[in-house]
């Protein structure tokens, strides 16, 4: 079934217009995604071609929703837009926003998702700067590569975009049901636990790999979460453990700060909770291995 | 981005927050020149990232001008915990009656904005909220509410601030507030804000974090940057738009994503123990382009670090494809090449994922010696390692 994103999802594209938006539109459609729109208030009324698949385009989501039943969306606009894109789907109450946009100032987003709260939380917000949903073989939400892996029945969620795409492609034999890339910012909508309770509930998932880096205490909440609530088998990977202190290594997110956010306190805190924890992406993989072959 | 105190007190002071008369001063003669502006006692200050000024002698009382440019004198080019004083903030002084605490900030955990206030001032807020937790109030923002009259005087009376300063205090932390936001901040810390004989209440330090995502719609942040203290190769990296930390191992790390690079600069260190004590030596993410110009000007970053030995091009091809790499590095040999820079140290390559059997044979064809290509990320760090060590 995996979650969030099936193959019955139907998915616009905020932006869809734009460089990224329209080369990722694409994209998606190929991998199979049931694209069924896209905004842009100045270009409403418009249809966009790609290689044959005519995408209406519709001035904003709730007008989107209304005509073509979407419960999805995708959004690619610029960092200085992101915060009235995400403002419009939470207040058109879809399902899912995967907002992929990367660079969005930190006081946005948490406006945004203050505002998502203050409104009852209709919208799972995923991101920003994430690298997407995907649930190989039914539906692609965002820029992760579909063609790395077919369906299976791991879970994987991830800070960050390319890891998760090599452990995809480590693990692509057994192939999974859903990858989550929630996004290295260090306000993010959807969290490792979000993804881990759905892992948990969803019964076509049996194991899952949760990748995790410095900055934060988002990694040692979650093992926290999978101690008290998840049975199913659960491998980690953290990276940074030879960052430096005070050093952001790339994203807004990734930085060790005092003595907190360090990989090692990740590490122990994850195999203090019965998480099986790799050195290397390979390694983990190599663990992942060995739990589905002993199932 | 972290700004000086200096910087922090200016900034306060075009928000018309409270804060001492002063100026920051390069040169003994310019903190000279600051202290006959202000007349009488002046206090110099070493202007450094990094907490202990005072114990480390970087704060100093001076009386009239001749003892102020002595004390900058002194403190200027002191090395306070590894870093070095460039500037010092001359200021008049204060007589502090008593000393509080006061802050906004980023709270990740729980996707809010955080206030934390204090009575018991001057010193490590962690240490008064560990001895004294009753003395320490948090209450969290919500970016979409902010802090209004009402909400600042009910965070001051639950602070429980003296009622001679309350209306003081709730004035500031109102316009603080505002600063915070104003300025996309994610941290302003008071620490101490103080009551000053005679009642009125200063701000009298300023730590202050603005958020590098805002900083297209804060054309004068640029200005507060810190070109003495960013590293030559940092800073030139910088200017070419590639995401590159220096450290201070020997084998360079060219990568594309921040967790790829992230964790292939931890595998090379693991394989650096086993061949003897070497470590990376940078972070360079090239992002997901990864065309022949942005490997050209990321390769020549990396060899122009003199400690570089070896390089470790780590890439999976996710919407890149893997021969478009493999033809960037070729590329970027040739383009260095014409720069003058000729490589002249191994690379170790490894790719992965989309379309990388032709990048492998696009690499192979090209009968680099230069060029080893090894399959494992695993196994590529090991052979980069033993080059760096060779």
């Amino acid at each position: 079934m995996a979650i969030w994103l099936t193959k019955d999802s139907r998915v616009i594209v905020q932006g869809v217009t734009g460089s990224e938006g329209s080369r990722h539109t694409r994209r998606m459609l190929r991998a199979g995604t049931n694209i069924v729109g896209g905004t842009n208030p100045r270009k409403a009324g418009q249809q966009v071609d790609f290689d044959g698949v005519k995408v209406p385009v519709f001035a904003g989501v709730a007008e989107a929703m209304r005509e073509t039943g979407a419960d999805a969306s995708v959004i690619f606009v610029p960092p200085a837009f992101a915060r009235s894109a995400m403002t419009e789907a939470i207040d058109a109450q879809i399902p899912l926003a995967v907002v992929i946009t990367e660079g969005i100032p930190v006081h946005d987003t948490t406006a945004a998702w203050a505002y998502n709260v203050a409104r009852g939380s209709r919208t799972r917000i995923v991101g920003p700067n994430c690298p997407g949903v995907a649930s190989p073989g039914q539906s692609n939400a965002g820029i992760i590569p579909a063609d790395i892996t077919g369906p299976g029945r791991i879970g994987l969620v991830s800070k960050s975009g390319t890891l998760t795409y090599q452990m995809m492609y480590e693990l692509r034999d057994i192939g999974f049901s859903t990858c989550v890339g929630i996004g290295g910012d260090p306000v993010i909508g959807t969290t490792h636990i979000d993804a881990l309770a759905a892992f948990q509930n969803d019964p076509d998932t049996d194991a899952i790999v949760m990748i995790g880096e410095i900055g934060g205490d988002a990694e040692e909440r979650a093992a926290e979460f999978v101690k008290a609530n998840v049975t199913k088998p659960v491998v980690g990977y953290i990276a940074g453990f030879t960052a430096p202190p005070g050093k952001t290594m790339g994203h807004a997110g990734a930085i060790i700060s005092g003595s907190s956010g360090t990989a090692e306190a990740k590490k122990v805190a994850l195999e203090a909770a019965g998480v099986k924890v790799g050195k290397t992406p390979s390694e983990t993989a190599r663990l992942m291995r060995e739990v589905v072959t002993a199932r | 981005m972290d700004l000086y105190e200096y910087q922090g007190r200016e900034l306060f002071a075009r928000h018309g927050l409270p804060v001492l008369d002063g100026g920051v001063a390069d040169t003994p003669e310019e903190a000279r020149a600051i202290a006959e502006r202000l007349g009488g006692r002046v206090v110099v200050k070493a202007q450094v990232k990094v907490g202990g000024r005072g114990k480390a002698g970087g704060v100093k009382l001076a009386d009239g001008v001749d003892e102020a440019q002595q004390r900058a004198q002194d403190i200027l080019g002191m090395d306070i915990k590894g870093h070095t004083v460039h500037k010092v903030m001359v200021t008049t002084t204060a007589d502090i009656e008593e000393e509080y605490y006061f802050s906004y900030l980023l709270d990740r955990a729980n996707r809010t904005f955080l206030c934390i206030a204090s009575t018991a001032g001057g010193m490590e807020i962690e240490q008064v909220a560990h001895e004294t937790p009753e003395k320490v109030v948090r209450e969290p923002i919500e970016a979409t509410v902010g802090v209004d009259e009402a909400k600042a005087r009910d965070i001051v009376t639950r602070a429980q601030f003296p009622a001679d300063v309350a209306d003081q205090v709730t004035a500031i932390a109102v316009k603080l507030w505002k600063t915070f936001v104003d300025e996309d901040a994610t941290l302003v810390e008071v620490n101490p804000l103080a009551k000053v004989v005679g009642g009125k209440v200063l701000l009298l330090d300023a730590k202050v974090t603005f958020d590098d995502n805002a900083t297209f719609r804060h054309s004068d942040h640029e200005a507060w940057a810190d070109r003495s203290a960013v590293d030559p190769l940092e800073q030139r990296a910088k200017e070419r738009d590639l995401n590159y930390v220096k450290l201070d191992g020997e084998v360079g790390i060219i990568g594309n994503g921040a967790g790829l690079v992230m964790s292939t600069l931890d595998v090379v260190a693991y394989a650096g123990e086993e061949v003897g004590g070497v470590r990376p030596a940078n972070f360079l993410d090239i992002g997901g382009g990864a065309s022949a110009e942005v490997m050209a000007n990321g390769l020549e970053i990396v060899l122009s670090d003199p400690s570089v030995k070896s390089v470790f091009v780590n890439v999976f091809g996710g919407i890149t494809s893997c021969d478009a790499v493999a033809n960037g590095i070729l590329q970027a040999f040739a383009l260095l090449g014409e720069r003058g820079e000729a490589v002249d140290k191994p690379l170790v390559v490894r790719l992965d994922g989309n379309n990388a059997d032709e990048g492998r044979r696009i690499l192979d064809g090209a009968n680099n010696p230069l060029v080893e290509r090894v399959d494992t990320m695993d196994g590529a760090a090991r052979r980069a390692a033993e080059l760096a060590r060779a």
